[in-house]
Order: structure tokens, then C-alpha cells, then sequence
């Protein structure tokens, strides 16, 4: 005869109060109470100011506005703008801008990073002093600075377009910004990119299947080669066949200016230089710190499992030195996208230039315009943190942790 | 113990010398190791002395050997007039240095700045030596005593009262709001659906803001009486200075311990009344100097002085939230630093420039400079936050849970045990954000305000100045002036944690 163990009591008082007011209980609870009257008061008083400000400058609150014509011009466009469009139109153009300088930012800013980390790890001594020393000046400058310092120095020392420095012939750099070859499409550009989009969905087949064949049957298959045909060779046939997908039109200097080719404007030039030199900087000291945080036993280890020096820093430093580089790494990207907001003060026509800017003084929708930039911009920083907070969990998986 | 071995070897002759080791330290051990020991590392050499070449020579030549150092206007530095390639053009910074420094602040003022940057300077070279004592007394005086008196230093006037007719002033306002918003509830109740509830809620908001009319009746009785005297700032500072000291007497625990309390809040009031009389505070004090004619690099100070100084309070209140375990105390401070942490600096200067008046009643205008202050301030702390809560994370659980067996409340072991001790820690931290603060500083010039960027992007469209190398000579001047702060402290941010990590050496 066995007693059975008595059930703990339920305690619901408890747990409501532990709910309603944590560790604090009741007291928890009224300070609650107090704290959202104080909300609700300066909600109440921020809403009846706005409400009478309006009224009195005669503006009418909501979102009408965006159908209104914007009437003004913005002079880089992706899509297609007049200024008879609405000003939603201005609001996806500006977007869209932003997007691509942030794009275009982060491309060079990893790879100038990724380069002056290499130099600060270098045991060459002058290397990593060079490395250094760029580190240390483009962090102690601000952004700001350097933006206005590459547009209103050094592409405004630029010679004009008749005078324009030329880089082998292809490419223009004067004042009036840079311009390049322009593609145009061919005949055989259809075929050219289905065949190089099925040549990347098959590399991808192949590595996943090389992989599982290595972890489960433990069979290393070689890849690269037939990688390479497929990514190469592949549309090189199909080059053959269908003929050139596209050719590159040569811009020509005709008058003052250029005819043909595509023309960057320097606003874009110097916000892309400055924003992708000042996050390089941040981002060669987290590269370096992820390197460095790889204790030297573990390249000591590889070796001595007979592992070339190259496979074991491939193999074994470069995963464990992502997992300290990836979090940082992303933050670094969120911020140039959040810095490529400065490009109002050189009137680079990204969102906050043209929408916050430009639409805000035309409509005087203060509150709307605010709200709908900040928002693309909180949307674009929560979804980066949900997808690194993804990435954490991943990790930590991956670990056993 | 017999048999000791006869045959033990001893040499005779010396050895021949070996040769001394190759040098692996001073100058030339360093070429030997670490530039010159492999091919690659060679060419790597060649690299670097190449990048080098072509970045500090053409820098020394533009701001040393080809610059121009005098001259009126522009014509010293043109390159037909001077007779050489002309580099920077350092008269044009002379020219311009009240205004990159002053902005148009008025020439016969300007010892008001100056002095403003000394009391600085006075009080933050001790507050940064951790050898010199009475910490406590010199940040009260810097983060606290500091930002008033430079107030009325740069920006002039007067008060027209004191503690107690601002006290009561403030709780009227209050309690007007309060009685507004009842009225507005009942107005509501007759057209809404669920009108009994809203006329409820109404009438019991005015009946709060009746009874909160009469508690503070005496408050404001005093002060229209004080008002009347001739003298209204001084009977209102000794009235405040009196309950304070009183309160402070009591709270401190009355005739046993209450003495040291009561002969601080004494000190404190001297200093007040001192401060006062000297900048005649009662007579309308200095003349006012309006935050538009403000400019330079006074102005980047301002706004990271007041940056920090105001940030940190709101940082810390918003860590200690989201460390809290009340839901909606957390749930807010959640939301407000991912709020502000997710949108870039430019739209939050936007925020407060244009959308914040909206917020404020109609009658009440705020000046521009506020206006940036009040955003950065906001965004700092949202920062500040993640700095304090990081340290407050480091500090082991077991301190709280000693602070609670001795008995000490929540508010006592936050201030005493657990936030002393968390700061300490995130030393280096703050003064990272501070740093970044001091160069986010420079984005207040696109919202209209002269900073030092601001002031030298003005200065370039003067025609006077106007020649190819003025845009780099500028350029030069501001970054050098940055660079100098910015370095400084983050120099001054690794030496404090060396100190702090001095224990974790080996």
C-alpha cells in the first residue's frame, strides 16, 4: 500500500499576481496602472495638440495625398517617372534608390573590408600598419564629413566632361559623374540567361547531393569540375549557338556631354565611395576579431590531422570564425542601409531625400511621410534581426548548445 | 662508496665560439622577421611602402610644403598669383575660425563661450583622472550643476522665479490638462454609444482634477503672494531653500544623522545663490543670445554635451524597464529602444524638426536646437540602454540576492549595489557611444543647424575664398579638429579598460 504523493496546491492567486504584476505582485500592478494613465495622458495630449495644430495650418490628415501628383523631377529613376506621377510613385522610386546604393554600399564595403582585415593580419609589418592606420582614420571621421568631403572636394575637382579622365577607353570619370558601357540585349540573351539559371539550379543540385553523399556514405565526390562546366561552358555553347547575348554600347563624347552608355550621377559615386570606405573600416575589425577569436590550437589541430594549411583554414578557422563575424557582420550591413539616409545632405535622391525631403515640403504631410520612412526603415531593421535571431538559433543548434 | 670513478672528464680547452644568434628584435631584426624574409613578404613590403608613398607624401606636400600661410583673400592663393601648384590655403582658415568655432555668436559675447569651454575643461579633466578624488562631488557638478550654468551662460536671461513658482506652475499645467481632458470625455459621452461609461470616466477625471486643484491651492497661493514682493527670486529661493533644507533634514533622518543631509542641501543653495548673483540671474542676466546665432563647433559641444549628459538618465531608466519583470513596464521599454535603434539618426532629426511641434500645443514653440537635442537625446538613450543593460547583465546574481538578505528594498539595491557597479563596467562602452554621438553630431546640419560641418559648407560659398583648393583646405581643418576628439577618446575609452581588466592580466 503505497500513499500517493499529494498534487502541490494550485496557488492561482499567485500566479495571477506573478502574471499581472512579476516579481513586484500587487505593487507591480498598480505601478502598471499608473504607468499606462501616464501613457494614456500623453497620448491624449499629443493626439489633441495634432488634431488642433492641423486644423489650424488646414491640413487634412490621412494618406489621400499619395494619389496627388507629385509635379516635381527626380533625376536617378529604376522605374519608369515623370513628374505627373503620384507621389506613391515618388515613394517606390525613393525606395528603390536607397535599396540600390545600400546594395552597390554593401558589396564593396564587404570586399575593401575583407581586404584591409587580410593587410591587418598580415605579418608583414608595414602591411598591418597601413591597415591600421586606415582603420583608425575612416573610424574617426564622420560620415557625414567624408560624404560631403568625396562630393564637394574631390568629384567636384574633377575635370569636365570634355577634359574627362578615361579609363582604358570604356569608362568616363568628370564632375558630371561617371559614365559606363550600356548592354544592350541581343538575340541570344533568352537563352543565354535560362541556360545560366539552369547551370546554377544544378550546381546547387549537385553540391547538396555531394554532401549528403559525404555525410552519410562518407564518399567524397569531386564537384568543381563539372561545377565549372556548368556554370562556364554551358552558356559559352549557348553563346555559340544563338549568337552574343549582348553587346555593350561605348559611350562617345559628342558636344559637351556624353551620348550612349549609362551615366552615374556623382551624387551616387560619392555616397557608394563613402559609405562603403567608412563601414569597410568597421567591418575589417569585426573580420579580424572573428579570425582572431579561433584559438591556435584549432589550425595546430588541422595540421596534425595531416590537413593542408589552406583545407584547414577552409575547414576548420573559417566556419568558426563566421559564427563570431555573421552577427556583427549583418549589424554593419543594417547600418550602412540606415546611413545611406545621408544622402539628402547631397541630395542623392534615395527615400529620405526625396519623400521626407522634397514631398514633405510640397505636401506638408508631416506626420504621414514621418511615420511611412521610419517605418520602411524599422521594417527593414526588424526583419534583419528576425532572420539573424534565426541564424543564432541555427548556430546554437548546430553546436549542441 | 669505494669505487669512486677515476676517469671524471673535465675539459681543458674553451670551446670554439658559435656564431650569435640571427637578431630578431630592434630595428633591424624587425626588417629581418616581420618585412623582408620571404619573397612574397617582399613584394608585400614594396606594396605597403608604395600605398604609403602615395597617400602621406602628397598629403605633407598639400598641407605643408605648397600651402600658402598668409594672405587677404583669395588672390594669395591662386596658383598664377603665388607662382607655384598652390596647396592648402591656411589664411582662409584664419579668416574663417570665429565663424567655425562661434558661428555669428556676436564678437563682444564671445568671452562667454570661451569661459563656458573652460569651466568645461575645469571640470571634466578631473572627472577623467581616476586617481583624483571626490568623483561623486565633480560628476554631480558636471552632469548636473554644469549644463544650467552653462545655459544661462550661452544662451543669456533671466528667471523670474524659483523652485516654487516653477513647481507650482508645472502642477497647474498638469491639472488644467487633467480638467481638459474630463471636459473632452464629457463632451464625448452625449454622441458616443457607450456614453454612460465615457461620462463616468469624465466626471471622475474633473472630480481628480478638483481635488488635485485644491491640494496644491497653498502651492500656488504662495507664489502669487511671492510674485507680489518686490523681490521675487530671492523670497522664492530662501521659501524653497527652506522646505528643502526641511525635508532634507527629515528624510536624512532628523537631529540624529540628519546633519551631513541637511548641511549638503545648505551647500548646495549657497552655491545656487552664488551662481545667481554672479550671472544676475534676478536682474534679467546676461543679454540673450538666440540659438540661431550659435554655430561652429560650439554648437557640435552643445549638442554632444547635452547628448550624453541627458542620455544617459533615459539609458538607464530604459535598461533597468526592460530588465523589469512588471509585463508592461517591459513590453514598452522593449519597444521604444527597438523602435529608436531601428531607424536611422536623419529621420529622427526629421521627426523632431517637423512632426514634434505637431505634438505640442499650439502656443508653444520650441526653439530648433531643442527641438535636435530632444531627438538625439532620445536616440542616444535608446543606445545608452543596450550599453547599461550589457553591464547590468555582467553583474552575478548573487549581489541582488545579498542586497535582499540584508533586507534592502528594490529601489535601494538598484542604486547602491547593482547600477554602481554595472556602470563601472560599461565605462568603455559609454564613451564608444559618446564617440559615435560626437561624429553623429554633424547630421544636425541638414536639418538647418550650423554645426562645425555645417559652418564650413557655408563658409565654401563665399566668393571672397573662393579657389580650387579651399573646398580640401576646409576639408583638412574640420577632419583634423574630429579626428582630434574622436582619437582622444577612444584612446581615454581603452586605457579605462585596461584599468578595469587590470585583475584579468596575467
Amino acid at each position: 500500500m503505497s500513499t500517493e504523493a499529494r498534487k502541490p496546491p494550485p496557488q492561482i492567486a499567485l500566479k495571477i499576481r506573478r502574471i499581472m504584476g512579476g516579481k513586484a505582485g500587487w505593487n507591480g500592478v498598480a505601478v502598471q496602472f499608473a504607468f499606462a494613465a501616464i501613457l494614456g495622458w500623453i497620448g491624449y495630449e499629443i493626439v489633441s495638440n495634432a488634431r488642433a495644430n492641423l486644423e489650424n495650418q488646414h491640413i487634412a490628415a490621412g494618406f489621400g495625398f499619395l494619389r496627388n501628383n507629385a509635379g516635381f523631377d527626380v533625376n536617378q529613376t529604376l522605374i519608369s517617372y515623370t513628374g505627373s506621377d503620384t507621389f506613391l510613385r515618388v515613394f517606390v522610386v525613393g525606395l528603390l534608390n536607397t535599396l540600390v546604393v545600400s546594395v552597390v554600399g554593401i558589396f564593396f564595403a564587404t570586399v575593401i573590408g575583407f581586404i584591409v582585415a587580410l593587410c591587418r593580419l598580415s605579418p608583414n609589418w608595414l602591411l598591418s600598419r597601413v591597415g591600421e592606420i586606415y582603420v583608425e582614420v575612416i573610424r574617426n571621421l564622420p560620415l557625414l564629413f567624408q560624404i560631403l568631403f568625396w562630393y564637394l572636394a574631390v568629384l567636384a575637382a574633377l575635370p569636365n566632361p570634355r577634359q574627362s579622365i578615361s579609363l582604358f577607353g570604356i569608362a568616363f570619370i568628370s564632375n558630371r559623374g561617371l559614365v559606363v558601357p550600356s548592354p544592350v540585349g541581343q538575340g541570344g540573351l533568352e537563352p543565354f540567361l535560362a541556360v545560366l539559371a539552369l547551370g546554377i539550379v544544378a550546381s546547387l543540385a549537385l553540391r547538396f547531393y555531394a554532401r549528403r553523399a559525404l555525410f552519410q556514405r562518407g564518399q567524397v565526390i569531386r564537384i568543381w569540375p563539372s561545377v565549372l562546366a556548368l556554370l562556364f561552358g554551358l552558356p559559352l555553347a549557348t553563346m555559340l549557338v544563338f549568337g552574343l547575348p549582348f553587346t555593350f554600347e561605348l559611350p562617345q563624347l559628342r558636344g559637351f556631354n556624353f551620348a550612349g552608355g549609362s551615366r552615374i550621377i556623382p551624387e551616387f559615386v560619392a555616397l557608394t565611395v563613402a559609405l562603403s570606405t567608412y563601414t569597410a573600416a568597421f567591418i575589417a575589425e569585426i573580420v579580424r576579431a572573428g579570425i582572431l577569436s579561433v584559438h591556435k590550437g584549432q589550425m595546430e589541430a588541422g595540421s596534425s590531422l595531416g590537413l593542408s594549411r589552406g583545407a584547414t583554414l577552409r575547414l576548420i578557422v573559417v566556419p568558426q570564425a563566421m559564427r563570431v563575424i555573421v552577427p556583427p557582420l549583418t549589424n554593419q550591413y543594417l547600418n550602412l542601409t540606415k546611413n545611406s539616409s545621408l544622402a539628402v545632405a547631397i541630395g542623392y535622391p534615395d527615400l529620405v531625400s526625396v519623400f521626407a525631403g522634397t514631398s514633405l515640403s510640397q505636401t506638408g504631410q508631416a506626420i504621414e511621410i514621418i511615420a511611412m520612412t521610419m517605418g520602411v526603415y524599422l521594417l527593414i531593421s526588424l526583419l534583419t534581426s528576425a532572420i539573424m535571431s534565426v541564424y543564432g538559433w541555427r548556430v546554437s543548434r548546430s553546436l549542441g548548445a | 662508496m669505494s669505487d669512486v670513478i677515476s676517469s671524471n672528464f673535465v675539459r681543458r680547452d674553451l670551446l670554439a665560439e658559435r656564431p650569435a644568434p640571427v637578431k630578431t628584435t630592434g630595428f633591424i631584426g624587425l626588417m629581418r622577421t616581420r618585412l623582408f624574409n620571404s619573397p612574397t613578404n617582399i613584394l608585400l613590403t614594396i606594396l605597403g611602402a608604395l600605398l604609403l608613398w602615395f597617400t602621406i607624401v602628397p598629403s605633407v606636400k598639400f598641407l605643408m610644403v605648397d600651402a600658402v600661410w598668409s594672405g587677404k583673400d583669395r588672390a594669395a592663393c591662386l596658383t598664377e598669383n603665388a607662382g607655384f601648384a598652390v596647396g592648402a590655403c591656411w589664411p582662409y582658415i584664419q579668416a574663417k575660425l570665429p565663424q567655425l568655432i562661434y558661428g555669428f555668436y556676436p564678437e563682444a559675447e564671445r568671452w562667454r563661450v570661451n569661459l563656458t569651454l573652460l569651466l568645461a575643461v575645469v571640470l571634466l579633466l578631473p572627472l577623467l583622472i581616476p586617481r583624483l578624488p571626490a568623483k561623486s562631488l565633480n560628476a554631480g557638478l558636471f552632469f548636473v550643476a554644469f549644463p544650467v550654468v552653462a545655459f544661462f551662460l550661452l544662451h543669456g536671461g533671466g528667471i523670474k522665479g524659483f523652485g516654487l513658482s516653477w513647481t507650482a506652475g508645472l502642477l497647474q499645467l498638469f491639472d488644467e490638462s487633467i480638467v481638459g481632458a474630463g471636459q473632452a470625455l464629457l463632451t464625448s459621452s452625449r454622441t458616443s454609444a457607450i456614453g454612460p461609461l465615457l461620462w463616468g470616466l469624465g466626471s471622475l477625471i474633473v472630480l481628480l482634477g478638483t481635488v488635485i486643484h485644491w491640494l496644491i491651492f497653498p502651492l500656488t497661493w504662495l507664489r502669487d503672494y511671492i510674485q507680489g514682493t518686490g523681490q521675487p527670486v530671492w523670497a522664492d529661493f530662501a521659501v524653497t531653500a527652506a522646505i528643502v533644507c526641511v525635508i532634507a533634514f527629515v528624510l536624512g533622518g532628523g537631529v540624529r544623522t540628519g546633519g551631513r543631509a541637511l548641511a549638503s542641501s545648505i551647500a548646495t543653495f549657497i552655491g545656487i545663490a552664488v551662481v545667481i548673483r554672479l550671472l544676475d540671474l534676478d536682474h534679467g542676466g546676461l543679454p540673450i543670445v538666440t540659438t540661431n546665432l550659435w554655430g561652429g563647433l560650439l554648437v557640435t559641444l552643445v549638442v554632444s554635451v547635452t547628448g550624453i549628459v541627458t542620455s544617459l538618465p533615459i539609458g538607464i531608466a530604459l535598461a533597468l524597464g526592460r530588465r523589469s519583470t512588471i509585463p508592461l513596464i517591459r513590453v514598452f521599454s522593449i519597444a521604444f529602444i527597438e523602435f529608436w535603434r531601428g531607424v536611422p539618426l536623419i529621420t529622427v532629426l526629421f521627426f523632431a524638426t517637423y512632426m514634434l511641434p505637431l505634438f505640442l500645443p499650439g502656443n508653444f514653440t520650441v526653439d530648433g536646437l531643442v527641438r535636435a537635442l530632444i531627438g538625439i537625446a532620445l536616440f542616444t538613450g535608446a543606445y545608452q540602454a543596450e550599453n547599461v543593460r550589457g553591464g547590468l547583465a555582467a553583474i552575478p546574481r548573487g549581489q541582488s540576492e545579498a542586497a535582499a538578505a540584508l533586507g534592502l528594498s528594490w529601489w535601494k539595491t538598484t542604486s547602491l549595489i547593482v547600477l554602481p557597479q554595472a556602470l563601472r563596467h560599461v565605462i568603455p562602452n559609454l564613451v564608444n557611444s559618446f564617440i559615435s554621438l560626437f561624429k553623429d553630431t554633424s547630421l544636425v546640419s541638414i536639418v538647418a543647424l550650423f554645426d562645425l560641418l555645417g559652418s564650413l559648407r557655408a563658409s565654401f560659398a563665399d566668393p571672397k575664398w573662393s579657389t580650387p583648393s579651399t573646398a580640401f583646405t576646409g576639408f583638412a581643418f574640420a577632419g583634423i579638429i574630429y579626428f582630434l576628439f574622436c582619437f582622444g577618446m577612444s584612446r581615454y575609452s581603452l586605457f579605462v579598460e585596461r584599468r578595469l581588466n587590470a585583475h584579468r592580466r596575467n
